[in-house]
């Protein structure tokens, strides 16, 4: 574009790019202290590894991480993966850390389960659910989790009878205080063909759900599509039985001894732990979403009353989806003291990552500095994760509504 | 766990949160002019377990390794009140001796070869020679340990026990199940509540925890022994003055037993004593006890403080005592045992 009169020639300004560049808003004197800190900070870090090196030496602890390949030597009462006396400190350092994210997994999905009930209770225009919803949110969160835990474990434990009394259930299913026993899957040849058959059945629904709601959106059609659905998903499994025969088999505990043996089991202090975890972060979850709830203005729930909906739809279809924003980060919270408080396992004898790492690992190598810092760097990865997990879900429902 | 973190960070942490070891060390002090210079002599114990370390009704602390605590504070002050107590659980113990936190840890602690050499730390001795055994319901009708195949086995984690138990059931080819806490009254809970069919620890545990149940009579030890445990006195490497101060306490106490020194003659004899070796021990000959660091006559320090091994076993864990556990393998060796002090001289 060619304009009449020739502009000024803007003043240098790289000087000043730099500074913003390195310095920010506070300029050259920003930068300075940066420096000062990080160097101030890579002093110290510096001094306490060195020191600690010193110490270590001074007093001939062993050191290294050299110990993670010697055999552990002791038992552990539950794992996901195969383990045995016989395997090593990093074997133990995965049974831990494998127990410690299936008691977060679970203890989050129920927490997260109990809490909206119990929000979507306290918020109910019905005068007893909302006040057992508000107790039980009082009694809950106002109680020690340690103490909650033992609570669970000692009274799960003491109305249990022992293995010869066990109340058994269809003869298949036995609850004793060794835990609640269950029939363990065998799988056979015909597993394969039928998992790929059931998912094969699955991803048929979804497509046919996908086409039928295009149906209804785009040209107003509604075409019912559940007895198709039901004929998938029960055809395929079963022509891929009936082809490659039975896909998995049940191996039926039997008391032997002491114990069943056979069939699988899960053992009450995981049961106690999970409980305990979920019914006390549930309460904190459930005042994190009833804030958010709250938080969205009351003429979207009576614009959805004026459409005719119900109050459950509007909750569910209106309401819900906005407040997810306000939601979410203290939720993220949530989630992460969840994770963190399964260390408390310890005290009633789960085998998590701090209780078979920090704890039996470390006495008998003696070797806490690097124990510790491994657990603590594991903590740290878990709730970054989390973290991120649940940051991606926020960007997705800010994308969602547009802002 | 605050311990665990707190003394960790005190081994790893240069600049103010130097730990005591460190700043002693720099200093040239060396344990027993810290322990002086303290006026307090500061000894791990156990969080509570009857005939080794207990405090009573009173918050006295009283047991066979309380008396080697105040044995040595005897030999120092000529007070055995002069200690301070730090009651530790298995996994921590360590830990707090490595960082500096005690000057001598007795805690009913196995001696065996990695603890010797990787933790920074020296046995002094054996103050109690143990096994490991098991604790069953006499309901069960068990007789032998090796009928426990299949059976859930409680056990306090960060003890040799946890170990031996996974050998024992190993090399008899025996299943089971371990579920490990980490105190030992959470141990003693769960085994009582029926989530394990045994408890295993040392024999002299076993005795000991059993009082603590409701109903003692209704549960048995076993009579498989199925471990060497020797349970000792330690110290931090590198301060051999003080490692052997504490090693010659307990032989002190050893070689009193075999004098027939004992709390009440102690004195009496310290005057008449006319016997070369007598006098030796006794501090009226030689300067025995001037070479360890300490007095002349620590011997009768220690013995009028706690008295010599074989009272200070019988009042604690012995037959004086309401664990009633007979002497065995802790007899001297000159009475059928293998308790054997070297000689003072």
């Amino acid at each position: 574009m060619a304009m009449a009169v020739e502009p000024r020639k803007p003043p240098p300004q790289f000087l000043f790019k730099l500074r913003r560049a390195l310095g920010g808003k506070a300029g050259w004197g920003g930068l300075a202290l940066q420096v000062l800190f990080v160097a101030a900070l890579a002093w110290i870090s510096y001094e306490i590894v060195s020191n600690a090196r010193g110490n270590l030496e001074t007093q001939r602890i062993a050191s290294g991480f050299g110990f993670m390949s010697h055999t552990a030597g002791f038992g552990v009462s539950q794992s996901l993966i195969p383990y045995s006396e016989t395997d090593t400190y990093t074997r133990v350092f995965f049974v831990g850390l494998l127990n410690t994210l299936l008691v977060a997994a679970v203890g989050i999905f129920f927490a997260t389960i109990i809490g909206f009930i119990v929000a979507l209770g306290r918020l109910s225009p019905n005068w007893l659910v909302s006040r057992i919803s508000g107790g039980y949110v009082e009694l809950v969160r106002n109680q020690p989790l340690l103490f909650q835990i033992l609570f669970w474990y000692l009274a799960v434990l003491s109305t249990l009878p022992n293995p010869r009394q066990s109340v058994s259930i269809f003869g298949s299913f036995f609850l004793n205080n060794r835990g609640l026993v269950v029939p363990r899957p065998v799988g056979h040849e015909g597993l394969i063909p039928f998992a790929i058959a059931v998912v094969v059945a699955i991803v048929g629904c979804l497509l046919l759900r996908s086409y039928s709601r295009h149906a209804l959106f785009q040209n107003g059609r509604r075409i019912v599509i559940w007895p198709y659905v039901l004929g998938l998903l029960i055809g395929l499994p079963l022509i891929a039985t009936l082809v490659f025969g039975v896909p998995v088999t049940f191996e039926m505990p039997v008391l032997k001894g002491f114990n069943f043996s056979g069939g699988s089991r899960v053992i009450p202090e995981f049961v106690a732990l999970t409980l305990a975890l979920s019914t006390y972060t549930a309460a904190f979850i459930a005042e994190v979403v009833r804030a958010g709830i709250l938080s969205v203005h009351k003429g979207q729930m009576e614009a959805g009353a004026s459409l005719g909906l119900s109050r459950g739809s509007t909750l569910r279809l209106i309401v819900v989806p906005q407040a997810m924003r306000v939601i979410l980060p203290p939720l993220t919270n949530q989630y992460l003291n969840l994770t963190k408080n399964s260390s408390l396992a310890v005290g009633i004898g789960y085998p998590d990552l701090f209780s078979v790492f920090a704890g039996t690992t470390l006495s008998q190598t003696g070797q806490a500095i690097e124990i510790i810092a491994i657990t603590m760097g594991v903590y740290l990865l878990i709730s970054l994760v989390t973290s991120a997990i649940m940051s991606f879900y926020g960007w997705r429902i800010g994308r969602s509504m547009g802002a | 766990m605050k311990r665990v973190l707190a003394v960790t960070f005190a081994l790893a942490a240069g600049l103010s949160l130097q730990s005591a070891v460190a700043q002693d060390a720099a200093k040239g002090k060396t344990t027993l002019e810290t322990v002086k210079a303290r006026g307090m002599l500061s000894c791990g114990v156990s969080q509570g377990l009857p005939g080794f370390s207990a405090p009573d009704d009173k918050g006295n602390w009283t047991g066979i390794d309380v008396d080697v605590c105040r044995a040595i504070a005897a030999t120092i002050f000529n007070d055995p009140t002069k200690v301070k107590f730090v009651p530790l659980s298995a996994k921590d113990r360590f830990i707090a001796l490595q960082s500096g936190e005690i000057d001598v840890l007795s805690r009913n602690t196995t001696w065996t070869l990695s603890r010797d050499t990787s933790l920074g730390a020296n046995f002094t001795g054996v103050t109690y020679y143990d096994g490991q055994g098991f604790l069953v319901k006499k309901s069960l009708k068990v007789n032998s340990a090796l009928e426990l195949n299949s059976a859930s086995v409680c056990v306090q984690t960060g003890t040799t026990t946890e170990q031996n138990l996974a050998d024992y059931f190993k090399s008899n080819k025996m299943k089971y199940e371990v579920i490990a806490f980490s105190s030992a009254d959470e141990t003693v809970k769960a085994y009582e509540s029926g989530r394990c069919d045994v408890f295993t620890s040392d024999v002299s545990q076993l005795y000991a925890e059993r009082l603590k149940l409701a109903n003692p009579a209704d549960h048995v030890v076993l009579p498989e022994v199925i471990s060497k445990e020797p349970l000792g006195p330690m110290v931090r490497h590198g301060d051999d003055q003080w490692f052997d101060l504490v090693k010659w306490t307990l032989f002190a106490m050893m070689d009193a037993e075999e004098f027939g020194i004992t709390q009440k003659n102690v004195e009496e004899m310290a005057k008449t004593a006319d016997k070369p070796e007598l006098k030796r021990v006794l501090g009226t000959d030689g300067n025995f006890g001037e070479q360890l660091g300490v007095t002349k006559d620590w011997v009768v320090r220690i013995v009028k403080a706690v008295g010599n091994y074989g009272e200070s076993f019988d009042r604690n864990v012995g037959a004086g005592s309401k664990l009633g556990i007979a002497r065995g393998l802790n007899k001297l060796w000159n009475k059928g045992g293998i308790q054997y002090a070297p000689p003072i001289r």
